[in-house]
């Protein structure tokens, strides 16, 4: 079984959804992203999402487009993002999510091989479909890596199917059409979006996109496996804050949103 | 390309080969292109232009299409095509400016609502078409991530469309970008090629022996090549970008000096980093300021069928210059790259030699610049 399988039977066993949480390596700086992450763990999270920052990232927000373009500017590579995974990885299961351009420029088995070395557990492709993977389904075989797709609301019915069947871990469902960032309400999509996944496929399902609180964490994980949060986790290192205030928001809210899961 | 947007593009391949296979909606868009865009554009032969440079040189007057280039024809059939789906709105991105003065002409003409994301560093120096879309009726926003310039554009306007796919159309301004944008830009543009190709025969009794056009992602070129790529013995040349030079890393010439990659759904030459970051591309043209390249252009390259290099800002203004000094025509400083491709070939092809040129758009709305590069104004003018 691999960590990411070990985890949803527990959780499962606990009668609750699990908490996934992401925040970019080397936002605002290298170390704050890493204390971020042990805090959010700290705080409860049960899966870490370690974000690869990139130059064009398309399905995001503002809120992590802007902390995206701050890693860069500070000078994140891919190395770095190996060594936040490593001290992820070392309490929790950690995958990394990233666009494809830059795992195709490290080389895919060789990102592959060095994110297993690091303690990794999987990646998260936003903007790569299973039709367009081969070597990356190659290359997550080759090094016991989770390979975690994404569907919408738009996905077709066979397009999901074939989506889960590629998919391990768990499958990522976007839960409204749009970017990332927080929302005041939660999606109406996303509930009939898990329903048709649990038609076609027993793969455990998290739900992402727009989870800012703990009544929206319970909200989700009334139907759903795992509740994604990203932005909200990301916003309270933006703007600027002092780092030792932006990592204690982390914890408080990773806190609130673990309330959340076990309502 | 994410998954959300992966059906709705299949959705638009399929509408778009049913439209091409309707013989009612083509008519309509030749209607529309014969009476509105007053397509097909002359073919004029530059015969002073063509003694400075010492060959003889055919321009394909897209510059004189309605909206000023050959963008209106890919938009006028993207937008027939948003009609016929029902979609009531429209959305674009544009560098220049060109593309999206094309697409709040033709949502104007067709009643579409109509939103065009423009890079801040392109409002700025392009700011006479951001005032002609807003006199079309067009909501004009100025993207300040990134690079600000026109790959920032196109990803603001993914992340408007992947919200507002049910109800509006992503009307994409060239040959790049996810299937099947590449390919139906190619089917809405190849006329320029198809025209050119018959109006060269019937003027010189022969087919040139190479055709020119800039490329930034592609549009006008394929428009070109297209119906060239059967005759071996028309070379094709594309012009990148090349800013301040190829050396200086401050250019936007793709296939010349990119590398394989992916970005916006196609995988073609890409100027980026050694981890896969894109790099901000330069040029004095908006319109050709963009670090990625249409995946056709990519494989004419690799096969050998065209060939692409690039001509410096400096070039392309000289060429700029001559062109209005020998005939009394004021080229889109992107067109001027192509006339300036044209200058170097006449040198190779020596005075024989028949070259086309897509002038594919006027120069109005680079005044401004080739005013400032040429110092035309003085203090206070």
């Amino acid at each position: 079984m691999t960590a990411i399988a070990d985890l949803f039977a527990r959780t499962a066993a606990e009668n609750r959804a699990a908490l996934v949480g992401y925040l970019p390596a080397g936002f605002p700086d290298k170390a704050t992203s890493i204390a971020a992450i042990e805090a959010m763990i700290d705080g409860g999270v049960d899966l870490v999402e370690v974000g690869l920052p990139y130059s064009d990232p398309v399905m995001d927000g503002p809120v992590i487009e802007a902390a995206a373009g701050q890693a860069l500017a500070a000078g994140t590579r891919v190395k770095d993002v190996f060594d936040v995974v490593r001290v992820a990885a070392a309490r929790v299961p950690t995958v990394v999510m990233t666009y494809w351009n830059p795992v195709e420029r490290y080389g895919v088995d060789r990102f592959a091989a060095d994110l297993a070395g690091a303690g990794g557990a999987g990646l998260i492709t936003p903007d790569l479909i299973p039709d367009e993977a081969a070597e990356w389904l190659a290359a997550s075989g080759a090094h016991e890596l989770d390979r975690i797709f994404l569907v919408a609301p738009s996905s077709t019915d066979d397009r999901l199917a074939m989506t889960a069947k590629a998919s391990s871990g768990f499958l990522y469902a976007t839960a409204v059409m749009g970017v990332t960032g927080a929302r005041e309400t939660t999606s109406s999509m996303a509930p009939e979006l898990v329903a048709r996944v649990r038609a076609v496929s027993d793969i455990a399902v998290g739900v992402g996109l727009g989870v800012s609180s703990g009544a929206q964490a319970a909200e989700v994980a009334a139907y759903a496996d795992a509740v994604i949060v990203g932005s909200a986790l990301v916003r309270c290192l933006s703007g600027g804050v002092e780092p030792d205030a932006g990592v204690a928001a982390v914890r408080a809210l990773a806190e609130e949103l673990r309330a959340g899961v076990q309502r | 390309m994410p998954e959300a947007l992966i059906a709705p593009l299949d959705e638009l391949a399929t509408a778009w080969d049913d439209a091409k296979a309707d013989p009612t909606f083509m008519a309509e868009l030749q209607r529309m292109f014969r009476e509105y865009a007053i397509v097909p554009s002359p073919l004029y032969e530059a015969t002073r232009f063509s003694a400075a440079v010492g060959a003889r040189i055919l321009l394909k007057r897209e510059d004189l299409n309605h909206t000023g280039a050959h963008k209106i024809r890919n938009v006028l059939g993207q937008a027939l095509l948003a009609k016929r789906i029902g979609k009531p709105r429209a959305i674009a991105e544009t560098g220049a400016g060109q593309h999206g003065v094309a697409t709040a002409t033709a949502c104007a003409y067709l009643d579409l609502a109509c939103v065009v994301y423009m890079g801040e560093v392109d409002t700025e120096r392009q700011a006479l078409n951001v005032a002609r879309m807003r006199m079309l009726g067009a909501e004009v926003i100025s993207v300040t991530s990134g690079s600000r310039t026109l790959k920032d554009a196109i990803n603001e306007a993914l992340r408007d469309w992947v919200a507002s796919v049910d109800h509006t159309s992503y009307i994409f301004g060239t040959a790049a970008g996810p299937h099947p944008f590449p390919s139906m830009v190619r089917d809405l543009t190849r006329g320029i090629g198809d025209e050119a190709r018959a109006q060269c025969l019937e003027l010189t009794g022969a087919l040139p022996d190479a055709a020119v056009a800039c490329v930034g992602g592609g549009s006008n070129a394929i428009g070109l090549f297209t119906a060239f790529i059967g005759d071996s013995d028309v070379r094709l040349v594309g012009i990148e970008a090349g800013g301040d030079g190829i050396d200086t890393g401050r250019h936007a010439a793709t296939i010349s000096a990119g590398s394989v990659g992916v970005l916006h759904g196609a995988r073609s030459y890409l100027l980026q980093d050694d981890e896969g970051q894109t790099l901000e591309s330069h040029s004095i043209s908006a319109g050709l300021d963009y670090p990625g390249v249409g995946p056709e252009h990519s494989y004419l390259s690799s096969i050998g069928r065209a060939s692409y290099r690039p001509a410096t800002d400096a070039e392309a203004m000289a060429a700029f210059d001559l062109l209005c000094k020998t005939e009394g025509i004021i080229p889109a400083i992107e067109s001027a790259h192509a006339l300036a491709g044209a200058v170097v070939l006449a040198k190779e092809l020596g005075p024989d030699a028949t070259i086309l040129v897509n002038l594919s758009g006027r120069g109005d709305k680079d005044v401004h610049t080739a005013a400032h590069y040429f110092g035309l104004l003085k203090d206070g003018e």
